[in-house]
């Protein structure tokens, strides 16, 4: 073959490729698939789904994950009336259940259970749930309790049950030491002036300068006992 | 086209006479017939176990025999240095390439025609054996709507042969054709996602590239129906299934047409 008709095999070839991607695109707008083919969950066991992976969780968390976004993502767009975000519960709890030491999972996927509707299922209770699951998996990840407290802080209002899960999040070792002021600052937005005092009192004999500073300053704002 | 055809036959001939192709088909066909004892244990979902491990086997083991079959069908002639005394007959580069092609698609026919067969003999068996109103599904057991779901396995083994015979024209190992061809397969059966990509980045260039990767990779996703036609809905239309298979002639052409130009520059020493 020469030089000028393997030019002209190679163009066709091309335009070929091209041609058969827009079969595609004009098949798809003939015949739209539905999409509820793609809203079904076969297995709903992270334990099963772990056994059958076959050594391969982290990757199967992986794309559950991904599913998980896709459908959070997808369905914020979506005009659906009925079972919005009805799959987001399960598909992070599958993720969670085949890698437990995914922490983004835990948190990300707890800010979009707790997030109200219509941008969220606003389940406050199973982004909560999953925190918790989170904590059990690893009771050293202070960052579960202080998320828990904030998802009370968003969406339910409920300052003290906010602010004692800062301070159940101070408790663990190796949390930051802004959360002890932050779980005091809450309950006397909560109106727990007395829960606020203890833990400013413990706070003044901290060994950080600024931190000593702070909790003396919040407490003559508190005013006296 | 004698000599198209006479180079497809070759391939026929040499291909059933594969012991690959023996031991892929017969565990199918084995597979197919042991699907009736899995659906023993399925409480009720028989029917639908037997159709789905079914439709699996036929298009798992035409994925394997294409891959495996078509990756050799060019390099084996080179590594076989056959191709020295067939090129030196009258037969030119695209005859080779074309006849190579239809031959290995004329074997997967048949082959997916066999274990078809099997499945349609084992339901009417189990339609004939099994008292009425014992099953669930409002889907007829021995049901017509089966054919869309082999045609498209058809043209989608005609899709993934084009991409190994691709392959086998520039690639010199074996391994290496076999990773590469899964590989495009398995791309290919991402390429719904990767073209839905665009709305999950906030990146325009990102989601536009993933978009053009996922609209150039042949999208083998768009071939199954297994689940639509086996639960009967939603209704798979036939318009829907001969557009899918224009999709996958009109790129398997392409690709052939670009397995015959790397072959024709090809040089033998």
């Amino acid at each position: 073959m020469t030089t000028a008709p393997r030019a002209v095999v190679v163009i066709l070839a091309a335009g070929l490729v091209m041609l058969a991607a827009a079969t595609l695109v004009a098949r798809d707008r003939v015949y739209p698939r539905s999409v509820a083919e793609t809203r079904e969950l076969y297995l709903t066991s992270g334990d099963t789904i772990g056994t059958l992976s076959l050594g391969f969780d982290s990757v199967l968390a992986d794309v559950y994950w991904i599913r998980a976004i896709q459908h959070f993502a997808g369905d914020q767009k979506s005009h659906l009336t009925t079972g919005r975000y009805e799959l987001l519960g399960p598909l992070i709890d599958i993720t969670t259940s085949l890698d437990p030491y995914f922490i983004t999972a835990y948190i990300f996927g707890a800010l979009f259970l707790a997030e109200p509707f219509p941008t969220g299922p606003g389940r406050l209770d199973l982004g909560v749930a999953l925190l918790e699951k989170g904590l059990r998996a690893e009771p050293s990840q202070w960052q579960y309790p202080q998320y828990i407290g904030f998802l009370h802080y968003w969406h339910s209002g409920d300052r003290r049950e906010a602010a004692r899960q800062f301070e159940r999040a101070a408790a663990i070792p190796g949390a930051p030491v802004w959360l002890k002021p932050l779980a005091a600052s809450m309950f006397v937005e909560g109106g727990d002036r007395e829960a606020a005092r203890t833990i400013l009192e413990l706070l003044i004999q901290s060994e950080e300068r600024w931190l000593r500073d702070l909790a003396r300053r919040k407490l003559q704002e508190l005013g006296p006992a | 086209m004698t000599r198209v055809r006479l180079v497809a036959w070759h391939v026929f001939k040499e291909s059933v006479r594969d012991r690959v192709l023996f031991a892929i088909g017969g565990f199918a066909i084995l597979l197919v017939v042991a699907s009736v004892l899995i659906g023993q244990i399925t409480a009720g979902q028989d029917v639908r176990i037997i159709k789905n491990l079914g439709l699996a086997t036929i298009e798992m083991s035409g994925v394997l025999m294409a891959v495996f079959i078509g990756v050799g069908l060019v390099s084996r002639e080179i590594e076989r240095r056959s191709i020295y005394s067939l090129l030196a007959k009258p037969l030119h580069r695209w005859e080779f390439i074309v006849g190579k092609y239809l031959g290995l698609v004329g074997t997967l026919a048949v082959n997916v025609a066999l274990m078809a067969l099997a499945l349609f003999l084992v339901l009417t068996w189990y339609n004939v054996t099994t008292p009425q109103g014992s099953f669930a599904s409002p889907v007829p057991i021995v049901d017509p709507a089966l054919l869309k779901v082999l045609v498209l396995i058809t043209a989608e083994l005609m899709l993934l042969t084009a991409v190994a015979l691709l392959v086998s024209t520039f690639s010199s190992s074996g391994v290496m054709s076999t990773v590469l061809t899964l590989g495009v397969w398995v791309v290919g059966l991402l390429s719904a996602e990767l073209r839905g990509f665009s709305v999950l980045t906030s990146s325009p260039m990102l989601g536009s590239l993933v978009q053009i990767i996922g609209t150039i990779v042949p999208a083998f996703s768009e071939f199954d129906v297994k689940a639509e036609v086996v639960n009967g809905r939603p209704p798979v239309a036939w318009g829907y299934v001969w557009m899918t298979v224009a999709y996958a002639v009109t790129y398997a052409a392409g690709l052939v047409g670009a397995a015959i130009a790397v072959f024709s520059r090809k040089e033998f020493t």
